[in-house]
């Protein structure tokens, strides 16, 4: 039966149900167990699963290098990383076993291993508790990157994630969580490498996901155009046809994102249109993104983050072009 | 009372078989003739492979070798004390354990020859591929030994790193987590004395590596790693508190006397006269002189064992000569997901992979 879930208990339900399903999912993280994580994302399922929910110490690489040999002896991990930041700490294990463990074995060892961490500015926290790395993970030959951008979502991709035979960094907009409620489905897998048109439209696309698709919404409410609104969600493997198609049917495009720009998903994407689509082009790929600075304290915050009025001038740009 | 001891320390060092030859008759593990033999012969053939592959290499047809010669008892000690379905968790350097634990040569002369196939783990081997980083590969072997523990088994991982790993966060974090799980893990540290050209003293001011462990609420022993047999005592002993939840370091006290690899040169960092030092207490003939004693190994026993030794390894060497003339470049793209993403078979495609399947 469908619930009217916030995102962060869409997590918590789905982790729930894959425990059920599994008994070899196992989940553990820095308060993940007692206190039921900082957000709370996986509150009382110590309490149902305590075989299999733990508390970790504070270890990134730890707690990473761990999903190497517990997948080795069978066991589908399913850590947290408490904030995307952290995993920096851990980033070595990922970058240097984590990904290349079937490559390097020519498939006879894999690690399916779902790395959630929240990520991405707009709650007022510390320092280095905002960042989007995603381009970093994305450019690790091995790893999936998936981005959920609402309650429903999370659980089908959040599912799918658990399910998948390869590691996975799953990507939870820290400002979502407890921003909205919607109806979730029970059953749900959203498979990963696909991309959802959230509108349709005939004028521009807009790619967008995570938080950002979220300012996109707003800003397209604003646009006096038809806009068409695409989510990869997930953008390794990322689903470019969905997104040439598109342009080739709008003949101009925009991406969001709200880390920095460059060497960020934006210049892959706008490469990748051109590859595809460079004929229909009637503008060139405007880009919306963080700027290349370190996320700023919640101070200057909201002048970093690309906000409704920044995609809607990013869309302005792109319909003006020619 | 404003000031006080709150926790002591003490580390246990173990050595069974002396330096000349005699062993400490209450400390001898319990090893028939043929285990006895094993031993010596495992030693042989890993130090029997490290010479060949430094030659193969400086012909040129091996890439970097990083050879083991003067650790064969530190490894191949622990190795045999194992079950059979024990993990080996591996550094680059563990040719030795690897051989006893029946990974056939070729497949470590493939790795050498830049070849996948080399690492590859065939389901229920119970082995990890060698882990190039320094040190990481401890965590891995404390997620297998949590892993086996949360499924209700007793196997436990053995992990193999050298001193300059104990600088590294990740040992830290590996001991640490081993601890609070209670991982069925085996930590073999193997002080070989040198980190490339990085001696003991400027890696650490601890006084031993062993009591790394005590920071870490788990046990520390450190043994006489040119000492087959102490090695084997001290490995079993770990290897069944480990089964009971117990993780174990311990301090394998060696030395490496070839090369870090065939890149290396040593005689820049270290005086022959250290080297003399410790070919005088070289493992294999330390336990050779205990074996002809005992009455174990006679002249024949031991032509026939190198005989043997000799056609395996040339056998090998021919074998992952054959196999790098199959080597199919395609490969690299069939194994980076379990499924190929779309981007990357358009890139497979172009590459020409397509084609023929």
């Amino acid at each position: 039966m469908a619930e009217q879930l916030r995102m962060v208990e869409a997590v918590r339900e789905t982790l729930r149900a894959e425990l059920e399903r599994d008994d070899g999912v196992v989940v553990y993280g820095e308060d993940v167990g007692r206190a039921g994580g900082v957000f709370r994302s996986t509150q009382g399922l110590m309490d149902d699963y305590p075989d299999r929910v733990f508390d970790a110490p504070v270890a990134e690489a730890g707690i990473v290098g761990l999903g190497v040999g517990l997948a080795a002896t069978g066991l589908t991990p399913v850590p947290e990383i408490q904030f995307q930041s952290f995993l920096y700490q851990g980033f070595h294990q990922l970058a240097q076993h984590v990904a290349r463990i079937r490559s390097r074995t020519r498939g006879t060892v894999g690690c399916p291993m779902t790395i959630r961490t929240p990520y991405g500015g707009g709650i007022h926290a510390l320092e280095l508790h905002s960042e989007s790395f995603e381009a970093g993970f994305a450019h690790v030959p091995g790893l999936k990157v998936v981005f959920p951008s609402s309650p429903a979502e999370t659980k089908g991709l959040l599912t799918s994630a658990v399910r998948d035979p390869d590691p996975v960094v799953f990507m939870e907009p820290t400002r979502l969580y407890r921003s909205f409620r919607e109806e979730v489905p029970d059953e749900h897998e959203i498979p990963l490498g696909e991309a959802r048109v959230v509108d349709a439209g005939d004028d521009v696309t807009v790619v967008a996901w995570g938080s950002m698709l979220r300012e996109t919404l707003d800003a397209v409410g604003d646009v006096d155009a038809s806009v068409e609104v695409i989510d990869p969600r997930t953008i390794y493997p990322l689903d470019t046809e969905t997104i040439t198609e598109s342009v080739r049917k709008t003949g101009r495009c925009v991406v969001v994102h709200e880390a920095p720009r460059t060497s960020g998903m934006a210049g892959e994407i706008t490469a990748r249109i051109n590859e595809e689509a460079f004929l229909h082009l009637e503008a060139p790929v405007e880009r919306v993104t963080g700027y290349d600075v370190p996320v700023p304290m919640f101070a200057r915050e909201d002048a970093y983050l690309p906000d409704a009025d920044r995609i809607a001038a990013g869309i302005g740009r792109a319909l003006d072009f020619g | 009372m404003p000031r006080e001891d709150v926790a002591q320390f003490t580390i246990e060092s173990v050595q069974v078989l002396s330096e000349d030859g005699t062993v400490d008759e209450g400390l001898v593990p319990s090893l028939t003739d043929d285990q006895l033999l094993d031993l010596y012969e495992g030693m042989k053939r890993s130090r029997r492979l490290d010479e060949r592959a430094i030659l193969l290499q400086r012909r040129g047809e091996l890439g970097t070798y990083a050879p083991a010669i003067g650790q064969e008892a530190a490894q191949v000690g622990s190795a045999l004390a194992m079950a059979d379905d024990d993990w080996i968790v591996p550094s680059f350097r563990e040719s030795p354990a690897l051989l006893a634990r029946g990974t056939p040569p070729h497949r470590i002369l493939q790795y050498a020859l830049g070849m996948e196939e080399g690492a590859e783990i065939p389901g229920g081997e119970g082995a990890l591929p060698p882990a190039i980083p320094v040190g990481s590969q401890p965590l891995h072997a404390v997620g297998v030994g949590w892993g086996e523990a949360l499924q209700g088994r007793s196997n436990v991982a053995v992990t193999y790193f050298g001193d300059g790993a104990t600088s590294e966060g990740d040992v830290y974090e590996a001991l640490n987590l081993a601890g609070v799980y209670d991982a069925q893990t085996v930590f073999v540290c193997q002080n070989n004395r040198y980190a490339i050209s990085t001696r003991l003293e400027n890696q650490t001011n601890a006084e031993t590596l062993a009591q790394k462990a005590i920071a870490a609420g788990i046990e520390g022993i450190r043994v006489d790693g040119n000492d087959a047999l102490g090695v084997y005592r001290v490995a079993s002993e770990a290897i069944e508190r480990a089964r009971e939840g117990e993780p174990v370091l311990i301090e394998a006290l060696t030395y490496r006397r070839s090369m870090h690899t065939t890149s290396d040169d040593p005689s820049v960092y270290r005086e022959s006269a250290e080297e003399d030092e410790w070919e005088a207490r070289d493992p294999i003939v330390r336990l050779q002189v205990y074996l002809d004693d005992r009455g174990v190994l006679d002249e024949g026993t031991k032509s026939e064992i190198d005989e043997r030794i000799d056609a395996e390894i040339a056998e090998a060497i021919d074998r992952a000569r054959e196999s790098r003339e199959e080597v199919d470049p395609a490969d690299m793209f069939r194994y980076a997901y379990a499924e190929m993403p779309p981007e990357l078979e358009r890139q497979f495609d172009a590459f020409g992979g397509g084609a023929d399947g």
